[in-house]
Protein backbone atom coordinates (compact mmCIF):
# COMPACT_ATOMS: atom_id res chain seq x y z
CA UNK A 1 0.00 0.00 0.00
CA UNK A 2 1.91 2.91 -0.85
CA UNK A 3 0.32 6.08 0.57
CA UNK A 4 -0.44 8.77 -2.17
CA UNK A 5 -1.23 12.70 -1.73
CA UNK A 6 -2.12 13.76 -5.19
CA UNK A 7 -2.73 17.27 -5.68
CA UNK A 8 -2.83 18.14 -2.25
CA UNK A 9 -1.55 21.33 -0.48
CA UNK A 10 1.32 20.45 2.28
CA UNK A 11 3.08 23.01 4.35
CA UNK A 12 5.74 22.05 6.92
CA UNK A 13 6.72 24.34 9.31
CA UNK A 14 10.75 23.98 10.00
CA UNK A 15 11.16 22.28 6.63
CA UNK A 16 15.00 22.68 5.81
CA UNK A 17 16.44 19.75 7.88
CA UNK A 18 15.48 16.94 10.14
CA UNK A 19 12.44 15.48 10.55
CA UNK A 20 11.06 18.45 8.57
CA UNK A 21 13.15 17.76 5.55
CA UNK A 22 12.22 14.33 5.57
CA UNK A 23 8.87 14.52 5.99
CA UNK A 24 8.55 16.88 3.08
CA UNK A 25 10.67 14.92 0.58
CA UNK A 26 8.15 12.31 1.50
CA UNK A 27 5.16 14.26 0.42
CA UNK A 28 6.74 15.12 -2.63
CA UNK A 29 7.19 11.61 -3.47
CA UNK A 30 3.81 10.84 -2.80
CA UNK A 31 2.90 13.61 -5.15
CA UNK A 32 2.03 16.42 -3.05
CA UNK A 33 2.48 20.48 -3.42
CA UNK A 34 4.85 20.96 -0.61
CA UNK A 35 6.04 24.43 0.61
CA UNK A 36 8.88 24.50 2.63
CA UNK A 37 9.05 27.04 5.16
CA UNK A 38 12.39 27.89 6.91
CA UNK A 39 13.86 30.27 9.41
CA UNK A 40 17.61 30.75 8.71
CA UNK A 41 18.42 27.61 6.87
CA UNK A 42 17.58 29.21 3.22
CA UNK A 43 20.42 27.56 1.30
CA UNK A 44 19.13 23.81 3.35
CA UNK A 45 15.77 24.87 2.15
CA UNK A 46 16.45 25.64 -0.92
CA UNK A 47 18.06 22.12 -1.16
CA UNK A 48 14.95 20.00 0.11
CA UNK A 49 12.97 22.20 -2.64
CA UNK A 50 15.01 20.71 -5.02
CA UNK A 51 14.94 17.49 -3.81
CA UNK A 52 10.62 18.13 -4.25
CA UNK A 53 11.19 19.52 -7.91
CA UNK A 54 13.17 16.49 -8.91
CA UNK A 55 10.69 13.79 -7.68
CA UNK A 56 8.33 15.75 -10.00
CA UNK A 57 6.00 17.53 -7.58
CA UNK A 58 5.73 21.30 -7.13
CA UNK A 59 6.63 23.03 -4.02
CA UNK A 60 7.44 26.21 -2.95
CA UNK A 61 10.02 28.29 -0.15
CA UNK A 62 8.23 30.32 2.45
CA UNK A 63 10.55 32.27 5.32
CA UNK A 64 9.84 33.87 8.39
CA UNK A 65 11.07 34.13 11.80
CA UNK A 66 7.52 32.54 13.48
CA UNK A 67 8.43 33.68 17.04
CA UNK A 68 7.78 37.29 15.88
CA UNK A 69 4.01 38.11 16.36
CA UNK A 70 2.06 38.33 12.66
CA UNK A 71 4.72 36.25 10.99
CA UNK A 72 2.64 32.16 11.55
CA UNK A 73 -0.21 33.71 10.03
CA UNK A 74 1.13 35.27 7.33
CA UNK A 75 3.32 32.16 6.44
CA UNK A 76 -0.09 30.33 6.45
CA UNK A 77 -2.06 33.31 4.58
CA UNK A 78 1.01 32.79 1.81
CA UNK A 79 1.20 29.41 0.88
CA UNK A 80 -3.24 28.87 1.12
CA UNK A 81 -3.53 31.95 -1.40
CA UNK A 82 -0.70 30.77 -3.69
CA UNK A 83 -2.46 27.35 -4.32
CA UNK A 84 -5.89 28.75 -3.13
CA UNK A 85 -5.82 26.41 0.25
CA UNK A 86 -4.33 24.16 2.32
CA UNK A 87 -4.95 20.39 2.73
CA UNK A 88 -2.43 19.84 5.44
CA UNK A 89 -0.35 21.59 7.95
CA UNK A 90 2.63 19.70 9.63
CA UNK A 91 3.84 21.95 12.60
CA UNK A 92 7.65 20.59 12.84
CA UNK A 93 9.56 23.93 13.57
CA UNK A 94 10.45 24.07 16.88
CA UNK A 95 13.58 23.67 19.58
CA UNK A 96 14.65 23.24 22.80
CA UNK A 97 17.26 26.61 23.02
CA UNK A 98 19.35 25.60 25.49
CA UNK A 99 19.32 23.11 28.45
CA UNK A 100 18.87 24.63 31.77
CA UNK A 101 17.34 23.57 35.14
CA UNK A 102 14.43 25.75 36.14
CA UNK A 103 16.35 27.58 39.23
CA UNK A 104 18.71 29.13 36.74
CA UNK A 105 15.92 29.83 33.94
CA UNK A 106 15.67 33.55 32.81
CA UNK A 107 12.19 34.39 32.05
CA UNK A 108 13.73 35.69 28.66
CA UNK A 109 14.53 31.85 28.01
CA UNK A 110 10.93 30.83 28.71
CA UNK A 111 9.37 33.07 26.72
CA UNK A 112 11.83 32.30 23.56
CA UNK A 113 10.97 28.56 24.40
CA UNK A 114 7.18 29.14 24.85
CA UNK A 115 7.14 31.51 21.74
CA UNK A 116 9.02 29.11 19.26
CA UNK A 117 6.97 25.66 20.38
CA UNK A 118 3.92 26.96 21.61
CA UNK A 119 2.86 30.01 20.46
CA UNK A 120 3.70 29.99 16.72
CA UNK A 121 2.04 26.80 16.94
CA UNK A 122 -1.25 27.71 17.87
CA UNK A 123 -1.21 30.91 15.58
CA UNK A 124 -0.26 28.58 12.96
CA UNK A 125 -3.46 26.74 13.18
CA UNK A 126 -5.64 29.20 13.98
CA UNK A 127 -4.85 30.82 10.10
CA UNK A 128 -5.48 27.39 8.51
CA UNK A 129 -8.68 26.04 10.17
CA UNK A 130 -10.41 28.94 8.28
CA UNK A 131 -8.81 27.66 4.87
CA UNK A 132 -9.38 24.13 5.63
CA UNK A 133 -12.73 24.53 6.35
CA UNK A 134 -13.46 26.44 3.08
CA UNK A 135 -11.43 23.39 0.98
CA UNK A 136 -13.92 20.75 2.83
CA UNK A 137 -11.50 19.32 5.80
CA UNK A 138 -7.89 18.55 6.28
CA UNK A 139 -4.99 16.90 8.78
CA UNK A 140 -3.37 19.09 11.25
CA UNK A 141 -0.04 16.94 12.63
CA UNK A 142 1.83 18.87 15.65
CA UNK A 143 5.05 18.09 16.36
CA UNK A 144 5.10 17.33 19.97
CA UNK A 145 8.22 14.99 21.72
CA UNK A 146 8.42 11.82 24.10
CA UNK A 147 9.62 15.09 26.94
CA UNK A 148 5.47 16.18 26.73
CA UNK A 149 5.32 12.38 28.35
CA UNK A 150 8.16 12.47 30.53
CA UNK A 151 9.05 15.41 31.45
CA UNK A 152 12.20 15.96 29.75
CA UNK A 153 15.85 14.93 30.14
CA UNK A 154 18.27 17.37 31.96
CA UNK A 155 17.58 20.81 31.57
CA UNK A 156 14.67 20.41 29.39
CA UNK A 157 11.90 20.96 31.57
CA UNK A 158 10.76 24.12 29.87
CA UNK A 159 11.05 22.20 26.55
CA UNK A 160 8.83 19.57 27.55
CA UNK A 161 6.51 22.23 29.38
CA UNK A 162 5.91 23.62 25.72
CA UNK A 163 5.76 20.27 24.18
CA UNK A 164 2.97 19.21 27.12
CA UNK A 165 1.00 22.07 25.80
CA UNK A 166 1.19 20.99 22.40
CA UNK A 167 -0.04 17.51 23.07
CA UNK A 168 -2.78 19.49 25.04
CA UNK A 169 -4.33 21.62 22.38
CA UNK A 170 -3.49 18.87 20.16
CA UNK A 171 -6.48 16.73 21.46
CA UNK A 172 -8.45 19.50 22.81
CA UNK A 173 -8.14 21.58 18.81
CA UNK A 174 -9.14 17.43 17.29
CA UNK A 175 -12.48 17.56 19.05
CA UNK A 176 -13.58 21.56 18.08
CA UNK A 177 -12.98 20.96 14.55
CA UNK A 178 -13.53 17.39 14.10
CA UNK A 179 -16.95 18.97 13.21
CA UNK A 180 -15.17 20.60 10.43
CA UNK A 181 -13.63 16.92 9.10
CA UNK A 182 -10.33 18.46 10.31
CA UNK A 183 -8.44 15.56 11.81
CA UNK A 184 -5.57 16.66 14.37
CA UNK A 185 -2.84 14.54 15.75
CA UNK A 186 0.32 15.14 16.93
CA UNK A 187 3.91 13.06 16.08
CA UNK A 188 5.95 12.55 19.23
CA UNK A 189 9.76 11.54 18.54
CA UNK A 190 11.59 10.12 21.35
CA UNK A 191 15.44 10.28 20.45
CA UNK A 192 15.60 11.10 16.70
CA UNK A 193 19.50 11.69 15.50
CA UNK A 194 18.97 14.88 14.17
CA UNK A 195 21.19 19.31 14.69
CA UNK A 196 18.98 19.29 17.75
CA UNK A 197 21.09 16.87 19.70
CA UNK A 198 24.15 17.92 17.65
CA UNK A 199 22.95 21.45 19.35
CA UNK A 200 22.28 19.85 22.99
CA UNK A 201 23.12 16.92 23.96
CA UNK A 202 26.89 15.90 24.62
CA UNK A 203 28.36 12.09 23.37
CA UNK A 204 28.25 11.15 27.31
CA UNK A 205 24.82 12.05 27.35
CA UNK A 206 24.17 9.97 24.34
CA UNK A 207 25.35 7.25 25.23
CA UNK A 208 23.21 7.09 28.74
CA UNK A 209 20.00 7.70 26.27
CA UNK A 210 20.97 4.95 24.11
CA UNK A 211 21.00 2.67 26.75
CA UNK A 212 17.26 3.44 27.69
CA UNK A 213 15.64 2.83 24.61
CA UNK A 214 14.95 -0.83 23.87
CA UNK A 215 15.13 -0.62 20.37
CA UNK A 216 18.60 0.46 21.67
CA UNK A 217 19.29 2.93 19.14
CA UNK A 218 18.66 6.40 17.91
CA UNK A 219 15.39 6.59 15.38
CA UNK A 220 16.24 8.65 12.16
CA UNK A 221 14.26 11.61 10.54
CA UNK A 222 13.30 9.31 8.14
CA UNK A 223 11.61 6.97 10.74
CA UNK A 224 9.31 9.87 11.66
CA UNK A 225 7.97 9.59 7.99
CA UNK A 226 5.68 7.00 7.74
CA UNK A 227 4.04 8.02 10.91
CA UNK A 228 3.37 11.36 9.52
CA UNK A 229 1.71 10.40 6.26
CA UNK A 230 -0.20 8.19 8.13
CA UNK A 231 -1.81 10.76 10.32
CA UNK A 232 -2.24 13.11 7.48
CA UNK A 233 -3.77 10.31 5.19
CA UNK A 234 -7.24 10.92 4.92
CA UNK A 235 -7.57 7.15 3.50
CA UNK A 236 -5.06 5.70 6.28
CA UNK A 237 -5.72 7.96 9.33
CA UNK A 238 -9.40 8.47 8.68
CA UNK A 239 -10.57 7.91 11.75
CA UNK A 240 -7.49 8.78 13.80
CA UNK A 241 -7.37 11.92 15.83
CA UNK A 242 -6.63 13.73 19.05
CA UNK A 243 -4.15 10.95 19.03
CA UNK A 244 -0.11 11.28 20.00
CA UNK A 245 1.79 8.91 18.38
CA UNK A 246 4.93 7.99 19.59
CA UNK A 247 8.03 6.66 17.70
CA UNK A 248 10.35 6.40 20.32
CA UNK A 249 12.04 2.83 19.81
CA UNK A 250 10.58 1.58 22.92
CA UNK A 251 11.61 4.39 25.38
CA UNK A 252 8.52 5.13 26.81
CA UNK A 253 5.06 3.38 26.92
CA UNK A 254 2.48 5.70 28.01
CA UNK B 1 9.46 4.10 -1.69
CA UNK B 2 6.82 2.07 -0.63
CA UNK B 3 7.12 1.97 3.20
CA UNK B 4 4.12 0.10 3.77
CA UNK B 5 4.48 -2.78 1.31
CA UNK B 6 4.50 -6.42 2.90
CA UNK B 7 5.22 -8.27 -0.08
CA UNK B 8 6.55 -11.70 0.47
CA UNK B 9 6.05 -11.56 4.34
CA UNK B 10 3.55 -14.39 5.87
CA UNK B 11 0.84 -12.51 7.92
CA UNK B 12 -1.24 -14.52 10.43
CA UNK B 13 -4.77 -12.90 11.66
CA UNK B 14 -6.73 -14.53 13.94
CA UNK B 15 -10.48 -13.84 14.16
CA UNK B 16 -10.01 -13.57 10.77
CA UNK B 17 -13.23 -14.87 9.45
CA UNK B 18 -15.27 -12.22 10.09
CA UNK B 19 -15.41 -8.23 11.65
CA UNK B 20 -12.39 -6.21 12.39
CA UNK B 21 -9.99 -9.19 12.00
CA UNK B 22 -11.43 -9.97 8.60
CA UNK B 23 -10.70 -6.14 7.71
CA UNK B 24 -7.30 -6.44 9.25
CA UNK B 25 -6.51 -9.25 7.04
CA UNK B 26 -7.54 -8.20 3.76
CA UNK B 27 -5.77 -5.04 4.56
CA UNK B 28 -2.70 -7.14 5.11
CA UNK B 29 -3.03 -8.79 2.28
CA UNK B 30 -4.09 -5.52 -0.28
CA UNK B 31 -0.34 -4.44 1.06
CA UNK B 32 1.20 -7.55 -0.69
CA UNK B 33 1.58 -10.27 2.30
CA UNK B 34 0.46 -13.85 2.41
CA UNK B 35 -2.28 -13.66 4.57
CA UNK B 36 -3.17 -16.59 6.82
CA UNK B 37 -7.16 -16.36 8.91
CA UNK B 38 -8.05 -18.06 11.52
CA UNK B 39 -11.83 -19.13 12.68
CA UNK B 40 -13.65 -21.33 14.39
CA UNK B 41 -16.06 -21.49 11.38
CA UNK B 42 -15.02 -22.94 8.71
CA UNK B 43 -17.65 -20.74 6.20
CA UNK B 44 -16.49 -17.25 7.42
CA UNK B 45 -12.96 -18.59 6.66
CA UNK B 46 -14.43 -19.58 3.56
CA UNK B 47 -15.99 -16.46 2.81
CA UNK B 48 -12.59 -14.93 3.82
CA UNK B 49 -10.30 -16.53 1.83
CA UNK B 50 -12.23 -16.00 -1.45
CA UNK B 51 -12.28 -12.55 -0.39
CA UNK B 52 -8.37 -12.74 -0.08
CA UNK B 53 -8.24 -13.98 -3.46
CA UNK B 54 -8.97 -10.51 -5.07
CA UNK B 55 -4.93 -9.56 -3.77
CA UNK B 56 -2.09 -11.19 -5.11
CA UNK B 57 -0.65 -12.85 -1.77
CA UNK B 58 -1.39 -16.18 -1.36
CA UNK B 59 -4.20 -16.84 1.58
CA UNK B 60 -4.67 -19.98 3.54
CA UNK B 61 -7.09 -20.63 6.14
CA UNK B 62 -6.54 -22.79 9.54
CA UNK B 63 -9.82 -23.69 11.25
CA UNK B 64 -9.30 -23.46 15.23
CA UNK B 65 -10.83 -22.86 18.79
CA UNK B 66 -8.28 -20.29 20.25
CA UNK B 67 -10.18 -21.31 23.76
CA UNK B 68 -7.76 -24.89 23.67
CA UNK B 69 -4.59 -23.98 25.27
CA UNK B 70 -2.46 -26.12 22.23
CA UNK B 71 -4.14 -24.12 20.15
CA UNK B 72 -1.17 -21.43 19.30
CA UNK B 73 1.10 -24.00 18.72
CA UNK B 74 -1.10 -26.47 16.35
CA UNK B 75 -1.83 -22.93 13.94
CA UNK B 76 1.80 -22.34 13.79
CA UNK B 77 2.29 -25.82 12.87
CA UNK B 78 -0.07 -26.13 10.25
CA UNK B 79 1.23 -22.69 8.86
CA UNK B 80 4.80 -23.40 8.44
CA UNK B 81 3.81 -26.93 6.52
CA UNK B 82 1.48 -25.25 4.33
CA UNK B 83 2.60 -21.99 3.70
CA UNK B 84 5.87 -21.31 6.02
CA UNK B 85 7.54 -19.45 8.65
CA UNK B 86 5.00 -16.26 10.02
CA UNK B 87 6.55 -12.33 10.16
CA UNK B 88 3.52 -10.62 11.07
CA UNK B 89 0.67 -11.66 13.97
CA UNK B 90 -2.33 -9.85 14.37
CA UNK B 91 -4.43 -11.21 17.51
CA UNK B 92 -8.27 -9.89 16.44
CA UNK B 93 -10.50 -12.87 17.47
CA UNK B 94 -12.45 -12.48 20.70
CA UNK B 95 -16.24 -13.03 22.29
CA UNK B 96 -17.95 -10.60 24.16
CA UNK B 97 -20.52 -11.76 26.87
CA UNK B 98 -22.10 -8.40 27.85
CA UNK B 99 -24.01 -8.79 31.31
CA UNK B 100 -23.81 -7.60 34.78
CA UNK B 101 -20.90 -8.68 36.58
CA UNK B 102 -22.94 -9.53 39.73
CA UNK B 103 -24.92 -12.34 36.93
CA UNK B 104 -21.10 -13.91 35.25
CA UNK B 105 -20.48 -16.78 35.56
CA UNK B 106 -16.55 -18.31 36.22
CA UNK B 107 -16.87 -20.31 32.78
CA UNK B 108 -17.81 -17.43 31.19
CA UNK B 109 -14.94 -15.19 32.27
CA UNK B 110 -12.77 -17.64 32.04
CA UNK B 111 -13.71 -18.70 27.85
CA UNK B 112 -13.38 -14.83 27.67
CA UNK B 113 -9.97 -14.52 29.15
CA UNK B 114 -8.71 -18.06 27.42
CA UNK B 115 -9.25 -16.36 23.57
CA UNK B 116 -7.99 -12.60 24.21
CA UNK B 117 -5.30 -12.95 27.11
CA UNK B 118 -4.20 -16.81 26.86
CA UNK B 119 -4.06 -17.37 23.22
CA UNK B 120 -2.26 -13.84 23.24
CA UNK B 121 0.47 -15.19 25.44
CA UNK B 122 0.11 -18.52 23.26
CA UNK B 123 0.43 -17.23 19.84
CA UNK B 124 3.36 -14.47 20.36
CA UNK B 125 5.52 -16.97 22.11
CA UNK B 126 4.82 -19.42 19.53
CA UNK B 127 5.66 -16.79 17.07
CA UNK B 128 8.51 -14.88 18.99
CA UNK B 129 10.73 -17.93 19.24
CA UNK B 130 10.07 -19.02 15.70
CA UNK B 131 11.13 -15.59 14.77
CA UNK B 132 14.23 -15.61 17.04
CA UNK B 133 15.25 -19.17 15.55
CA UNK B 134 15.27 -17.88 12.43
CA UNK B 135 16.73 -14.50 13.01
CA UNK B 136 14.17 -12.25 11.66
CA UNK B 137 12.70 -9.09 13.25
CA UNK B 138 8.95 -9.53 13.07
CA UNK B 139 6.01 -7.68 14.05
CA UNK B 140 3.05 -8.72 16.55
CA UNK B 141 0.08 -6.98 16.82
CA UNK B 142 -2.83 -6.89 19.46
CA UNK B 143 -6.03 -5.74 18.88
CA UNK B 144 -6.75 -3.94 22.03
CA UNK B 145 -9.95 -2.09 23.02
CA UNK B 146 -11.37 1.18 24.56
CA UNK B 147 -12.33 -0.53 27.38
CA UNK B 148 -8.65 -0.75 27.99
CA UNK B 149 -8.65 2.73 28.99
CA UNK B 150 -12.63 3.75 29.94
CA UNK B 151 -15.46 2.18 31.62
CA UNK B 152 -17.87 0.32 29.98
CA UNK B 153 -20.48 -1.28 31.89
CA UNK B 154 -21.81 -5.07 31.68
CA UNK B 155 -18.11 -5.97 30.01
CA UNK B 156 -16.51 -7.01 32.94
CA UNK B 157 -14.47 -10.33 31.74
CA UNK B 158 -13.28 -8.39 28.31
CA UNK B 159 -12.45 -5.26 29.52
CA UNK B 160 -9.99 -7.30 32.01
CA UNK B 161 -9.23 -8.73 29.32
CA UNK B 162 -8.49 -5.77 26.92
CA UNK B 163 -6.50 -4.26 29.48
CA UNK B 164 -4.27 -7.33 30.11
CA UNK B 165 -3.75 -7.24 26.26
CA UNK B 166 -2.11 -3.90 26.49
CA UNK B 167 0.03 -4.80 29.64
CA UNK B 168 1.45 -7.61 27.78
CA UNK B 169 1.91 -6.01 24.96
CA UNK B 170 4.04 -3.38 27.03
CA UNK B 171 6.25 -6.52 28.08
CA UNK B 172 6.52 -8.06 25.24
CA UNK B 173 8.05 -5.35 23.16
CA UNK B 174 10.81 -4.70 25.88
CA UNK B 175 11.72 -8.27 26.01
CA UNK B 176 11.42 -8.98 22.54
CA UNK B 177 13.15 -5.43 21.45
CA UNK B 178 16.91 -6.51 21.36
CA UNK B 179 15.73 -9.15 18.78
CA UNK B 180 13.81 -7.00 16.32
CA UNK B 181 10.38 -8.08 17.20
CA UNK B 182 7.80 -4.76 17.25
CA UNK B 183 4.83 -5.75 19.46
CA UNK B 184 2.30 -2.64 19.39
CA UNK B 185 -1.60 -2.87 19.52
CA UNK B 186 -4.29 -1.04 18.07
CA UNK B 187 -7.36 0.15 19.95
CA UNK B 188 -10.39 0.25 17.86
CA UNK B 189 -13.45 2.84 19.20
CA UNK B 190 -16.68 2.16 18.18
CA UNK B 191 -16.77 -0.26 14.92
CA UNK B 192 -20.31 -1.94 13.93
CA UNK B 193 -19.63 -5.72 14.15
CA UNK B 194 -21.22 -8.49 15.43
CA UNK B 195 -19.60 -7.42 18.90
CA UNK B 196 -21.11 -4.30 19.78
CA UNK B 197 -24.10 -5.28 17.65
CA UNK B 198 -26.54 -5.07 20.77
CA UNK B 199 -24.92 -1.84 21.53
CA UNK B 200 -25.91 -0.45 18.13
CA UNK B 201 -29.56 -1.50 18.23
CA UNK B 202 -30.48 0.16 21.64
CA UNK B 203 -31.03 3.90 21.07
CA UNK B 204 -30.00 4.66 24.01
CA UNK B 205 -26.38 3.20 23.89
CA UNK B 206 -26.42 4.05 20.46
CA UNK B 207 -26.81 7.62 20.85
CA UNK B 208 -24.45 8.06 24.05
CA UNK B 209 -22.28 6.11 21.76
CA UNK B 210 -22.02 8.27 18.72
CA UNK B 211 -22.44 11.18 20.53
CA UNK B 212 -19.59 11.07 22.02
CA UNK B 213 -17.29 10.42 19.24
CA UNK B 214 -15.53 13.20 17.75
CA UNK B 215 -15.62 12.47 14.02
CA UNK B 216 -19.75 11.87 14.71
CA UNK B 217 -19.86 8.54 13.21
CA UNK B 218 -19.06 4.83 14.17
CA UNK B 219 -16.18 2.95 12.56
CA UNK B 220 -15.96 0.96 9.45
CA UNK B 221 -13.28 -1.72 9.07
CA UNK B 222 -11.56 0.41 6.24
CA UNK B 223 -10.46 3.01 8.71
CA UNK B 224 -8.44 0.07 10.14
CA UNK B 225 -6.64 -0.47 7.48
CA UNK B 226 -4.07 2.24 7.71
CA UNK B 227 -2.93 1.58 11.16
CA UNK B 228 -2.72 -2.20 10.40
CA UNK B 229 -0.84 -2.13 7.75
CA UNK B 230 1.54 0.89 9.22
CA UNK B 231 1.90 -1.69 12.38
CA UNK B 232 3.06 -4.58 10.03
CA UNK B 233 4.97 -2.94 8.19
CA UNK B 234 8.72 -1.35 7.88
CA UNK B 235 6.37 2.05 8.32
CA UNK B 236 6.70 1.82 11.95
CA UNK B 237 10.19 0.70 12.18
CA UNK B 238 10.90 2.92 15.33
CA UNK B 239 7.69 2.19 17.04
CA UNK B 240 7.28 -0.09 19.67
CA UNK B 241 5.37 -0.91 22.88
CA UNK B 242 2.25 1.62 21.65
CA UNK B 243 -1.33 1.33 21.12
CA UNK B 244 -2.93 3.18 18.79
CA UNK B 245 -6.46 4.55 19.18
CA UNK B 246 -8.41 3.93 15.82
CA UNK B 247 -11.36 5.86 17.28
CA UNK B 248 -13.04 8.93 15.80
CA UNK B 249 -11.25 10.86 18.92
CA UNK B 250 -12.93 9.09 21.46
CA UNK B 251 -9.99 9.34 23.64
CA UNK B 252 -8.99 12.60 23.33
CA UNK B 253 -11.52 13.10 25.86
Amino acid sequence: MELRFDGQRVLVTGGSTGIGAAVVQAFGEAGARVAVHYNRSAEAAKEVLDGVTAAGADGLLVQGDLTQLGVPERVVQEVADQWGGLDILVNNAGDMVSRSKIEDASDELYEQIMALNLRQLFQCCRAVIPRMREGGGGAIVNVSSIAARNGGGDGAVLYATSKGAVSTLTRGLAKEVAGDNIRVNALAPGVIETLFHTRHTDAGKWDTMMGTIPLGRAGTPEECVAPTLLLASKDAGSFITGHMLEVNGGQLMP
Amino acid sequence: MDRFDLTGKIALVTGGGRGLGRGMALALAEAGADVVVVSRHQAELDETVRQLHAHKGQPLAVPADLSIPDAPREILTTVHEELGPVDILVHAAGLQVRKPALELTVDEWDKVQSVHLRAAFGLTQAVARDLIDRGTAGSLILVSSLTSNIGVRNTSAYSAAKSGIEGLMRTLALEWAPHGIRVNAVTPGFFHTELTDAMFQDPERREWMLGRIPLGRAGDADDLAGATIFLASDASAYVTGQAIPVDGGWLAG
